[in-house]
């Protein structure tokens, strides 16, 4: 089988679980707790801070540990929902910031999207343009999960600074795949999660400015600083931590080998199926993360045909792989629902190999003829 | 929470527990803090001819930093005067002590536990 | 450093190691069970939905509910939240007023101080002084406008156990939705949510042998409990909890909960001898008393106070053992217990209180060196208190002006 959803998860490192296993055995203490093995987790805890802070460039002090990226999106907003106001949020943006977008809109705030370019970037004399005095919060993605497209947060950030509007930044999928730097960035809040950097599921962060209020989403230990109630998670943290810690220091070798792969895909791509269509091609992309649509062919028929194959692809956001309906991503750029509805994501991994994509390739000519062979039949 | 080695020491190796007779001419003794608070404290001085303390002893209830707090005074105030001994500040004690935020009325208590037994020592001698 | 002996089961438990080796195979590479469960175009994804869904079933197995009945959170604390929260906004035109209890876990307490700022009235039941709510009062607090009742089912710090079927009953006689968080309680002693008329259950995995980060709430279907999701995103969990599903976490919960139901007599029976060894070990210690009803409570639970030592210094002395005083969500400050000062214990006991809790991994041999110890140190620091010298005096020490500090 190979792997090539690495968007949607990856693989726990194997020196990470590691780390993990004493914390789940001997070392099980409840960090609250002021004896000897309490204090050890505690300190773990602390640990793990800096490692997630050094990451992104920020303060251990400004991490707050979450159970995921859903929920660092929720504390996001929801945390900043102290009275209604309006919110602006890119019109690509993940499942788990929309969610708390809608419930906020339901309380009473005003939500605009904030449109982007056919390339899938924002838009951003639009956004800036839109922008006004109600304007309370913006969330921009770091980089699209779906895509891969980079976002301009950094010139965002620095047009919400000057307005005096707080901005958000999920960065789940940028994060250990290219720099991100939350202290240059400007922006005052920033979500992670670990198991998209090959650290365990369950675990996340939201990295908040500490001169802003944050209202807590879980009541109850006065855990995190007041912040986030609840048993930390150490084992998970732990993990999380030295994933990060891996990611930082793997960064620029890890993301060489991706543009290297990607670039042999895209190659050959071109070479053997040249009608493919490959979204946001014409900017910076996430290095591991290619987004394209064979004209013509359904996305979750040739996937089906993939997995068969022993290849592990996917037509987009696992979030939202249950419907059956193209991505609101590309159709936010204009794409024709034809075309995307043929869209399948290929998101490569660390431990992928040049055989992997030799592979893949092979299998999509293979199944692309089979597929466009039985529609001229039924068509005929 | 980690104490010092030095808060450590005292409250394993505690000097000077015990207790002098109150009705000795010669002692006096002060008792401050309240059980509902967490932490009361016994200090007792026995003071010489010339006015020098010549011994001390205490005995405390409360946690390991007010435990040795009150220790430590008692080895303090043995052989000064009981205007000397006045002096002794509670930051003294917590610097000592190495004593975090949350522990600094530990050694309040023993400054005014130092206080409570010389004006003790002086009542009696009024007259 | 020499390992302390374990004695805060119930603040959280090792893993067991069953548990463990199940989880392992979610994580590493090697077994390809990593996905993620709402990946649906591969094996992956699939593996991974296959395997929450029979922790699903163990979990629902030991309350006797229905795997559909059953919400992934991550831990006591969020489902205690969801809970609450997510009813009081779903029906918060039907009523704003809620009952609970003062001796609640924080994750309750602080949950409903916030509903509070948002218009909501609480009342909250001062229990009896054995720990345990009376139904009178709470059947007297019951009003028109109630849509919730919240009592855990066995207390953190004292191991009293509730009359949950009585005040279940009263609840579903008043139509009146009934939370019962059961992080302490399950796996102890047994859980039947039919029988109990409970309507939604908050359960963690890490207080019985499983992962911490994970736990679970029961929503009720029949009749249906609505609530309002405080986690939004990709619709996990019937739109009540998003966020991608944490597939090794969920495994051990389920694991641990199969185990528990299969062992929980022998669980049982283990920790009440344990508990009977430590109970009569230290009977001859002058002075102290036992926090809570004794008959309704869990067996390996025992708080006790020792008159006239602090609590902290106690600790301290006793750090060859792992124990705790008061909860271990608010041990990180100094204040006497709220649960102990709400039983009416005076703040000299509650401040001399320490909680003795164990389980399937503690030895006779623990329970020994414990009272060994007690003995031990309790003597040292009261031949060090002035209080012990004024008590053998036979001072009333409630006679005495303190000076205030």
């Amino acid at each position: 089988m190979i792997y090539l959803d690495h968007n949607a998860t990856t693989p726990l490192d194997p020196r990470v679980l590691k780390a993990m296993l004493p914390w789940l055995q001997d070392r099980y203490g409840n960090p609250s707790s002021r004896h000897a093995l309490g204090r050890q987790a505690k300190a773990a805890l602390e640990l793990a801070r800096e490692q997630v802070a050094a990451l992104v460039n920020a303060h251990p002090s400004q991490v707050i540990f979450t159970s995921g990226g859903t929920e660092a999106n929720n504390l996001a907003l929801k945390g900043r929902a102290m009275a209604p106001g309006r919110l602006q949020v890119s019109a690509i943006e993940h499942a788990s910031l929309l969610g708390p977008a809608r419930a906020m809109q339901r309380e009473g705030w005003q939500l605009d999207r904030l449109p982007v370019d056919s390339q899938g970037m924002l838009d951003i004399e639009a956004a800036v343009a839109s922008l006004n005095d109600e304007t309370r919060l913006v969330s921009l993605m770091w980089a699209n999960n779906e895509t891969g497209a980079i976002q301009p947060v950094a010139a965002m950030a620095e047009c919400c600074r000057s307005r005096g509007i707080v901005m958000h930044s999920d960065a789940v999928q940028a994060a250990g795949k290219i720099p991100v730097d939350f202290a240059s960035s400007g922006v005052q809040l920033l979500s992670l999660s670990a198991h998209k950097i090959y650290g365990p599921k369950g675990v996340g962060a939201l990295v908040v400015d500490k001169s802003l209020e944050l209202l807590p989403l879980l009541d109850g230990g006065g855990q995190e600083r007041n912040r986030r109630g609840g048993t930390e998670n150490i084992p998970a943290i732990v993990g999380f931590g030295l994933a990060a810690e891996l990611a930082r220091l793997e960064l620029p070798q890890r993301s060489l080998q991706l543009e290297h792969l990607r670039g042999r895909l895209e190659q050959q791509l071109a070479q053997q199926l040249p009608q493919a269509v490959i979204f946001s091609s014409g900017i910076a992309r996430l290095p591991n993360t290619v987004f394209l649509a064979i004209p013509g062919l359904d996305g979750e028929t040739l996937i089906m045909a993939m997995d068969r194959e022993g290849i592990a692809l996917s037509s987009g956001s696992a979030c939202g792989s249950a419907q059956n309906e193209p991505s609101p991503v590309l159709r936010a750029m204009g794409v024709a629902t034809e075309l995307a509805q043929g869209a399948i994501r290929i998101s490569l991994g660390k431990d992928n190999t040049e055989q992997d994509i030799d592979r893949l390739v092979a299998g999509l000519c293979t199944q692309v003829q089979t597929l466009q062979g039985m529609a001229a039949a039924t068509a005929w | 929470m980690a104490y010092s080695d030095k808060v450590l020491d005292h409250y394993e190796n505690p000097r000077n527990v015990g207790t002098f007779e109150n009705d000795d001419e010669a002692v006096g003794t002060g008792m401050v803090g309240a059980p509902a608070c967490g932490d009361v404290m016994r200090l007792q001085i026995k003071v010489n001819d010339q006015g020098i303390i010549e011994d001390a002893c205490f005995k405390t209830y409360g946690c390991g930093s007010a435990i040795a707090s009150s220790s430590l005074v008692t080895e303090w105030v043995k052989g000064k005067t009981l205007d000397d001994a006045a002096q002794i500040k509670n930051s003294q004690i917590a610097e000592e002590l190495a004593l975090p935020p949350v522990k600094i009325h530990c050694s309040v208590l023993a400054e005014d536990a130092i206080k409570a037994a010389i004006s003790d020592y002086k009542a009696k001698h009024q007259g | 450093m020499k390992k302390p002996i374990y004695l805060d089961y119930s603040a959280t438990t090792p893993v067991d190691p069953r548990v463990a080796k199940l989880m392992c195979s979610y994580l590493t590479p090697d077994d390809g069970l990593f996905g993620n469960a709402a990946s649906r175009s591969h094996q992956y994804g699939w593996d991974a939905e296959d395997a929450i869904d029979t922790a699903r079933k163990h979990v629902a197995n030991l309350i006797n509910a229905n795997p559909k009945e059953i919400v992934w959170t991550s831990g006591a604390t969020e489902s205690d939240n969801l809970a609450i929260k997510g009813v009081a906004e779903f029906y918060a035109k039907k009523g704003k007023h809620i009952i609970t209890s003062k001796t609640e876990h924080k994750a309750v307490l602080d949950t409903c101080r916030n509903l509070e700022r948002f218009g909501y009235d609480v009342t909250y039941l001062e229990p009896k002084s054995d720990g345990l709510i009376d139904l009178n009062e709470l059947e007297a607090a019951m009003r028109e406008d109630t849509i919730l009742v919240s009592i855990m089912h066995v207390n953190n710090e004292i191991g009293v156990i509730q009359d949950i079927p009585s005040i279940g009953k009263l609840c579903r006689a008043r139509k009146i939705l009934f939370h019962v968080d059961a992080a302490q309680s399950a796996g102890k002693t047994p859980i039947d949510v039919e029988a109990m008329n409970i309507d939604l259950l908050s359960l963690s995995a890490h207080k019985i042998y499983g992962p911490k980060g994970i736990g679970a709430l029961y929503v009720r279907r029949k009749p249906r409990v609505r609530l309002e999701a405080q986690m939004h995103g990709g619709g996990h969990e019937r739109g009540m909890r998003s966020g991608t599903l944490a597939t090794h976490q969920i495994v051990g919960m389920g694991e641990a909960f199969r185990l528990a139901a299969e062992e929980l007599e022998q669980d049982y029976a283990h920790a009440l001898k344990l508990r009977e060894r430590l109970l009569k070990g230290v009977s001859d210690i002058e002075e102290n008393y036992i926090n809570g009803d004794m008959e309704r409570r869990v067996p390996h639970n025992l708080n006790i106070s020792f008159n006239y030592v602090e609590g902290e210094s106690l600790m301290m002395a006793l750090n060859e053992l792992a124990v705790s005083s008061g909860s271990a969500c608010t041990s990180a400050s100094l204040e006497p217990s709220y649960v102990l000062r709400a039983l009416g214990r005076s703040d000299e006991l509650a401040h001399s209180s320490i909680r003795f809790s164990f389980g399937r991994f503690t030895t006779e041999a623990d329970i020994d060196r414990a009272i060994e110890l007690l003995h031990q140190k309790i003597d040292k620091l009261r031949s060090l208190s002035p209080l012990w010298d004024m008590y053998k005096d036979g001072v009333d020490l409630s006679t005495v002006q303190w000076t205030a500090h």
